[in-house]
């Protein structure tokens, strides 16, 4: 679809908007770890990994696989964590989602949400063990909290990937790309 | 409810099923360079140094300049809980500042025993000196590791393996130094082992983290457990990383062979951490793997 171009001279700037607004949002998730507290035990929800599967299930078509490597690379930076986790266990999950999404006839809100929490396991169990191997045995009830509030968490950060989905393709002016 | 997308088919076009492909070759191949990192991190803990240390500087000034905000509500909070309860809490504390004074004259008494006898003995002291006052500022609040950072580093002289103190007690030992800042493994993360001693009687012992906020002290004697709710606990000095003398832990409970303890340096009320000198040089790496690296 080549056709937007011709329409306004704002159109580049929603274009460019339109790519960027996912990836800050990303990364403005996973810096959500630098909030000013010194935590006794993992607390904080991964933000930036519940805006990666936000942004994937309300798009599929936006994002490669691959954009797991860059974002998790950014997000173990961001965090702290030993380098490495965040790349695979982000790209981990764009893969199982898609692995899943082909078999899948429709799609509802319970069923994204459903896929979103194996997710959401899946990464933070994933953290969880490489910090393990990295560095000390902890047991695995410290993170259990962690993946209970992430996963009610998810509902709101998909509502709020709508509202950015909103903005960023300016509905209304313009429509959003389909290919 | 929605329909499923399709748009992830590529449809007949040759160029548009290669790039589909390519796309998973490319995130597959990813993930084991992730894997790759994630080895080389558990070989050589200090190997990406450098681009860690400078993200730290990067993100370091974010935390910094919401400390003080969040702090400064805290401490709100604590002081309207404070004015609740203030009569009984005064008679209290005057029964206790009067043990306090006791407590002090004798101390005062051993501090001059202790004085003359070191003269006596021609014992020589020789304290590490502290190389940076900084302020801890966050924390790795997602992971489920036990990391702070401070707003100090290789530019004031902190490199990493250098012990970490509060006037309170132990903190941590610096495991990641950046040009501004340095991340501070914390004595309740899962990594840290610090050898210690009781305060009464001075029975050596391993004071280790265990994730949650609390640490785990495990006797190195053998037969029962000598620990009662209370006790101090004070680093031995033993392995030459931390300056002796230092309070680490009060116990809370004992669990069969071990004790649980609690920090008496509490991270999460920290405000100013000091950086020393390691008491006896810094040790070799663990693992003895440095030797190829280098």
């Amino acid at each position: 679809m080549r056709s937007p171009r011709s329409s306004a001279p704002p159109a580049r700037a929603i274009e460019v908007r339109a790519r960027l607004v996912p990836i800050v949002s990303t990364l403005i998730g996973s810096a959500c770890a630098l909030v000013p507290t010194v935590t006794l035990s993992p607390a904080w929800p991964p933000f930036g990994l519940l805006m990666l599967l936000g942004w994937r299930l309300l798009r599929p078509e936006m994002w490669p696989a691959w954009i797991g490597l860059p974002l998790g690379l950014a997000d173990d930076l961001l965090t702290g964590q030993t380098l490495g986790t965040g790349m695979v266990t982000w790209t981990l999950c764009l893969l199982l989602i898609d692995l899943v999404e082909v078999r899948l006839l429709w799609r509802d809100y319970w069923q994204e949400w459903l896929l979103a929490a194996v997710a959401i396991a899946i990464g933070i169990l994933g953290a969880w063990a490489i910090a393990c191997w990295t560095g000390g045995a902890t047991p695995v009830t410290l993170v259990e909290p962690q993946i209970l509030t992430s996963i009610l968490c998810f509902p709101f950060i998909g509502r709020l990937c709508a509202l950015l989905d909103r903005w960023r393709l300016a509905i209304g002016k313009i429509r959003a790309s389909d290919d | 409810m929605k329909a499923p997308t399709r748009n992830r088919r590529p449809g007949f076009s040759r160029r548009a099923q290669y790039g589909l492909f390519l796309s998973y070759v490319v995130a597959v191949t990813g993930v084991f360079v992730g894997l790759g990192l994630v080895v080389v991190s558990h070989v050589d803990p200090e190997g990406f140094g450098a681009v860690r240390g400078a993200a730290l500087d990067l993100t370091t000034p974010v935390s910094a300049f919401g400390r003080g905000m969040v702090r400064g509500a805290g401490s709100i909070v604590d002081g309207v809980a404070n004015y609740i309860d203030a009569g009984s809490k005064n008679a209290a504390m005057e029964r206790e500042l009067e043990a306090n004074r006791r407590a002090l004259v004798r101390a005062r008494i051993l501090a001059l025993e202790n004085d003359r006898l070191r003269r006596m003995l021609h014992l020589v002291e020789n304290r590490p000196a502290s190389i940076a006052v900084a302020r801890i500022v966050g924390s790795t609040g997602v992971s489920s590791r036990r990391l702070a950072t401070i707003t100090a580093g290789l530019a004031q002289g902190v490199r990493p393996g250098q012990p970490v103190r509060s006037p309170e007690g132990l903190v941590g030992r610096i495991v990641e130094a950046g040009m501004l800042a340095s991340r501070v493994l914390l004595i309740t993360d899962n990594a840290s082992v610090v050898p210690v001693r009781m305060a009464r009687g001075g029975m050596p012992a391993l004071a280790a983290g265990r994730g949650d906020g609390s640490i785990e002290i495990r006797p190195l004697g053998a037969g029962g457990n000598p620990f009662n709710r209370g006790d101090i606990v004070l680093t031995s000095g033993t392995g030459g990383l931390y300056p002796p003398d230092v309070p680490v832990a009060v116990i809370l409970r004992k669990e069969g062979d071990i004790a649980i303890a609690w920090p008496l340096a509490d991270p999460s009320q920290l405000d100013y951490a000091v950086v020393e000198q390691p008491f006896a040089g810094l040790p070799s790496p663990p693992k003895g793997t440095s030797g190829e690296t280098h």
